[in-house]
């Protein structure tokens, strides 16, 4: 029963976010939005996780909602957040679509260093791209929400909104696939596939599913990243963009589809708080609090919650 | 005629630079099935151990021709520290783990490397630029090279050919050999597998180290050099087939001329190709380009 908690979880942290939303400060909602993005991603990385794979290059399809969202900007003239993360989503679900029928075959580290070959791919064609600003990337349109401009005030609990209610539901559609036949197969993947396809499932299938899910949550993630820091250059493809969402997957665990979001949160936290004190150290403690949890909370920060019911069911 | 002179020199030496920066990851990947991403923390500790080294040498006015022993002896010393200290205090426990944890193991004490140099030496930038200029410069089809690109070249000729024969014609090597096909029985054997790891993986690093060092004098020496480094040696070592030795110099070879091929024809697609080349080898021959048949484990 403990399963379907989770929309009520989800629920009760959007309501709390829209009310609560106007006070809390600017800077605030700033990294709570960035969460969002970055959890949005770490989500379809938990997926792939599920089933033993690691991806380091999905900053390719972060970087690809990015720029799909600024190509809407600079060559439309269309600023409009739903827009921006549906054609971010289009723009890396299409690209994971193609490449997936390559990806699906990999396993191992041959699925890590085949992604990151993929996502470097992208990071050298954006630098050397004058029309898209090279090394420098470009501005992003101010947000619109329905062709509605808001005030600057609004601008950032507006995006926020967005952010949340988007997320919220996709987080949603990604749990009820957990509790799929195919969503299920994953941790079977991950033990042993050999039986999965004596099963009569098609390992390869599922694992492409998943790749492609994946992308597209964070190709929506990447417009939303976009629209919220409005400027977009080509480090969102390099491999430590990929690293940092990796982070955050393990940070957080598997165990829930809120635990990337939270984790998300954690991270940012982390990084400006870090970042302000130290900033020549921040790296150091994230790479310590990585070999911590690795070594010792393997499941990740979720797993501290999780493990009290475990035992009741 | 002359452009394609000036592309075969370009490539010749980035190769070299490529192949020294790249050979320790291969010997690390296979003996110990580690990709290791440590691998460019200790290109940039090389880099900036052969810069505050040389430096001083220099500073003290002691013989200039002598700083390249000096940027030998500062890989040496830094990685005789710090890989030690690694491999011993946090890898050895770590070897029953899949192989992708590992890697992020790695990727864990990756981070906390590069903000360890910081510390140490801080965020401004390094500059050795007199062991670089010392030696002149000679002139091929019109362009002039300097000289210091030989030293390059035969840094890569040494530590390749050398790890070759040490290999397969010393005794340490024949055991390492027995080590990579099965650790298991080679303990079983009497060989200190524990302490062949710790060797792989010093000797491995170093190599990365010297790359850095001798690379410390052709660039200026700032934060950031190990991440740019580590992609480009999976690039090649993935190329030619991770853990393999012949491959990861075709690898170089490749990754090098086509390299200097796109600066020299079409500049805008430089970072592209190599990383196009690297997908497209894992594309159809996924275990590299010298990787042989692997039986099938169940």
């Amino acid at each position: 029963m403990r399963r379907e908690r989770t929309p009520l979880v989800l629920g009760g942290i959007l309501a709390a976010l829209l009310a609560g939303g106007p006070f809390i400060p600017q800077w605030a909602i700033f990294i709570i939005t960035v969460a969002f993005a970055k959890g949005l991603v770490a989500l379809g990385l938990m997926l792939l996780l599920r089933a033993g794979l690691v991806s380091f290059g999905q900053a390719l399809y972060y970087c690809l909602g990015a720029y799909a969202a600024g190509a809407l900007g600079r060559f439309l003239g269309i600023g409009d957040v739903f827009v921006q993360m549906l054609c971010g989503a289009l723009a890396a679900g299409l690209a994971a679509f193609i490449l997936g029928f390559l990806l699906a075959k990999y396993r191992g580290i041959f699925f890590g260093l085949l992604s990151l070959a993929l996502s470097m791919i992208l990071y050298g064609l954006l630098v050397k791209n004058e029309a898209l600003g090279s090394t420098d990337g470009f501005n992003i349109l101010p947000s619109t929400l329905f062709g509605v401009r808001p005030g600057p005030d609004w601008v950032r609990y507006a995006v926020l909104v967005a952010a949340a209610v988007v997320s919220f539901f996709l987080a949603f559609l990604v749990h009820r696939y957990l509790g799929t036949p195919l969503g299920r197969l994953a941790p079977a993947i991950k033990d042993n596939e050999i039986r999965v396809e004596y099963m009569g499932a098609s390992a390869r299938y599922a694992v492409h599913v998943k790749y492609v899910i994946a992308a597209v949550l964070a190709g929506v993630g990447g417009a939303l990243a976009a629209t919220t820091v409005g400027h977009i250059d080509p480090d969102m493809a390099f491999w430590t963009t990929s690293g940092e969402f990796i982070f955050i997957t393990i940070l957080a665990g598997t165990g829930s589809v809120i635990a990337p979001f939270a984790g998300a949160l954690l991270y940012e936290v982390i990084h400006t708080t870090a970042y302000d004190l130290s900033p020549n150290t921040w790296q150091l403690s994230l790479g310590a609090a990585l070999l911590v949890i690795i070594v010792f909370l393997p499941e990740g920060l979720w797993s501290l919650f999780g493990r009290r019911h475990a035992h009741r069911s | 005629m002359n452009q394609l002179l000036s592309v075969g020199v370009d490539g010749a030496i980035y190769s070299a630079w490529l192949f020294t920066a790249a050979l320790g990851l291969t010997l690390i990947y296979g003996v110990m099935k580690i990709v290791n991403v440590t691998h460019g923390s200790f290109y940039a500790l090389g880099a900036y151990a052969a810069a505050s080294l040389t430096g001083a040498w220099l500073a003290r006015g002691y013989p200039p021709m002598a700083s390249y022993a000096v940027l030998l002896v500062a890989a040496l010393l830094v990685t005789l520290v710090v890989a030690p200290l690694i491999e011993r205090g946090i890898l050895r426990f770590m070897y029953a783990k899949d192989e992708v944890v590992i890697l992020l193991i790695t990727y864990a004490l990756f981070l906390i490397l590069e903000d360890v140099i910081k510390l140490v030496w801080g965020v401004n930038p390094y500059f050795i630029a007199q062991p670089y200029a010392l030696l002149g410069s000679f002139t091929v089809g019109g362009l002039a090279y300097p000289t210091y690109n030989l030293i390059l070249i035969a840094l890569a000729l040494v530590s390749g050919l050398g790890l070759a024969w040490l290999l397969h014609s010393t005794r340490v090597g024949k055991l390492l050999l027995a080590v990579i096909h099965d650790p298991e029985v080679s303990r079983a054997m009497g060989i200190n597998v524990d302490r062949y790891y710790l060797y792989t993986f010093t000797f491995g690093s170093l190599l990365a180290a010297l790359a850095g060092a001798y690379t410390a004098p052709t660039v200026s020496v700032v934060p950031g050099l190990g991440v740019e480094i580590i992609v480009l040696s999976f690039a090649v070592v993935v190329i030619g087939g991770l853990g393999s030795l012949p491959g990861a110099a075709l690898g170089a070879v490749i990754v090098g001329v086509v390299r200097s091929l796109s600066v020299h024809y079409m500049p805008q697609v430089e970072l592209f190709v190599i990383y196009f080349v690297m997908a497209m080898v894992l594309a159809f021959r996924p275990r590299g380009l010298f990787s042989l048949a692997e039986p099938r484990k169940i």
